[in-house]
């Protein structure tokens, strides 16, 4: 029995972690400055080959994935300036454009480092539990995925930075006259966004084949958890991840993986039939 | 009180989309004056108070700001230069709490800005957005001062208040510049407002300063009907 409930949790708690930490990224950009952001699968897979990379050069890994969500993070800062700026106020053209993004991203990483890298393998071994064996290295990503929402909860609340986004969010037009620079608040929120999806890429990268296409792996679970989710990350992607995790592991244990993902989808399709604005906008209309 | 220049704009032109509503405007304002700017709905206050703050690229004329051209400045640039604006509407941050909303205009002293508004410290932590329209009011004032403007901009203050709040508000803004707080220039409609504030009106109509009146013309039924009725 116990067993049992242990290896439902394990499930639950992977799904969970894995969903929320492929959303963040996601989120943090649709939720603060309505850009759907196709390119999301391609910050992550910098994330990965920055972090696979530094832990081959000697890098102790969680440095090296610290440095996967920094260089994703500036290349983040880099196409806001280049690009997504541009495309304020116009979110198919910026669908469009971060689409190419993607494209050109996975492509030029196919031609330049060619079809593959040499991976890292998963640390920290493995525990056993009624005869299977249950990977530590997930159980420290579903840590990993609590104290990255806390960590993002502390920044958007208790912090001169969070203060200034959320006010540029509710009233653009009136932070700027408040003298918030609101071009820069922009910039390192796109910025955030992308360090969170370099993180995930570096996270994953020792359970997964380096590939350019690797992104694609992840998109599916990004935009179905913001989609359930709607804008607000605390109050969306953290719940969203929950009950989507729970359909994802029953369905995953009862008739395996094939059945999780289309588990998700029927969650997703019924979400947003009852909830057209996902999760988030359900509970801040009940609460205003 | 001083005589020194502090907001100056000559032939300034700025519209929406090609439209032009502002067709040249003429105005000084001095340090430490409450200037009032009049006139039909439509002639063009909102925009000009739009385009003084940043909001609004002007497509022709000058501002200057102590000496300083700051037309081509972005919004936020003037107002860390000492602009404040309070909008018509207010534009509070909705969910957000109202020490918050405060905190947004910078991280100075907001004790001073309690004494001043104490409703606001006795609300501080609520949401901006579940607050009455007069109380929304006086965190709009309360939030720009925060930033200590040297030159304060206020479209319609009294717009959507009840009429005892009015007063308060037209008194803290008298008291306010009194004591060595901003120059004041704020669009009105509402004449008990202008009476209580202004020491000088510029009377807009069609884009342009049409005339330069004391408060106390105002008292003259003809002048009001000329250039502030419907």
């Amino acid at each position: 029995m116990f067993d049992a409930v242990f290896g439902f949790l394990y499930q639950f708690g992977d799904a969970f972690a894995f969903l929320v930490l492929c959303a963040t990224g996601l989120a943090v950009i649709f939720g603060m400055m309505w850009v759907i952001n196709l390119a999301h699968g391609e910050f992550i897979m910098c994330g990965a080959y920055v972090t696979v990379t530094a832990a081959r050069a000697g890098l102790p890994l969680a440095l090296a994935i610290l440095c996967g969500a920094v260089v994703a993070g500036l290349v983040g800062i880099l196409v806001e300036r280049l690009v997504i700026r541009h495309l304020y106020g116009r979110p198919l053209d910026t669908i469009v454009a971060t689409w190419g993004i993607s494209l050109i991203a996975a492509q030029g990483t196919l031609i330049v480092l060619g079809p593959g890298l040499p991976g890292i393998s998963t640390p920290l071994g493995s525990i056993s539990a009624g005869g299977l064996s249950y990977s530590v290295y997930r159980l420290v990503l579903m840590a990993t995925a609590l104290a990255i929402l806390a960590a993002l909860y502390l920044v958007f609340n208790r912090t001169r930075f969070g203060i200034l986004a959320r006010a540029t969010i509710q009233v653009p037009h009136m932070a700027e006259a408040l003298g918030v620079d609101t071009r820069l608040i922009y910039s390192l929120t796109f910025g955030l966004g992308a360090a969170l999806a370099g993180a995930t890429g570096g996270l994953y990268a020792p359970t997964m084949t380096m590939v350019p296409t690797m992104g694609a792996q992840f998109i599916m679970e990004a935009f179905v958890t913001v989609v359930v989710g709607g804008a607000d990350v605390f109050l969306g992607t953290a719940p969203a991840g929950a009950v989507l995790g729970l359909v994802k592991a029953a369905m995953t244990s009862w008739q395996g993986q094939l059945f999780g993902q289309i588990g998700l989808l029927i969650a997703v399709i019924v979400v947003i039939r009852v909830l057209p604005r996902g999760i988030s906008g359900f509970l801040l209309r009940e609460r205003s | 009180m001083s005589e020194e220049l502090l907001l100056s704009v000559h032939g300034l032109r700025a519209g929406y989309g090609g439209k032009p509503v502002l067709q040249g405007i003429d105005m000084d304002v001095r340090e430490g004056e409450i200037v009032a700017v009049i006139g039909r709905n439509g002639v063009g206050k909102s925009t000009l108070m739009k385009a003084l703050i940043g909001l609004l690229p002007a497509d022709a004329g000058s501002i200057q700001l102590r000496g300083q051209a700051i037309g081509a400045l972005a919004a936020h640039r003037r107002a860390r230069l000492g602009i404040g604006y309070v909008p018509q509407g207010r534009d509070v941050f909705p969910r957000m709490t109202v020490e918050e909303n405060l905190l947004v205009a910078g991280t100075g002293d907001l004790g001073r800005i309690y004494a001043l508004l104490p409703i606001l410290r006795e609300r501080r932590r609520q949401v901006a957005g579940t607050l009455s329209g007069g109380q929304q009011q006086m965190l709009a004032i309360g939030r720009v001062l925060v930033g200590e403007p040297s030159l304060l901009l206020l479209d319609e203050p009294s717009e959507g208040i009840q009429p005892s709040i009015v007063q308060d508000i037209a008194r803290i803004i008298v008291e306010l510049n009194r004591d060595g707080g901003p120059t004041i220039m704020f669009v009105e409609q509402n004449i008990d407002m202008i009476r209580a504030m202004a020491q000088r009106c510029y009377v807009m109509d069609k884009g342009r300063v049409v005339a330069e009146l004391a408060p106390e013309a105002l008292e003259d039924r003809d002048i009001v009907r000329r250039y502030l009725a419907v």
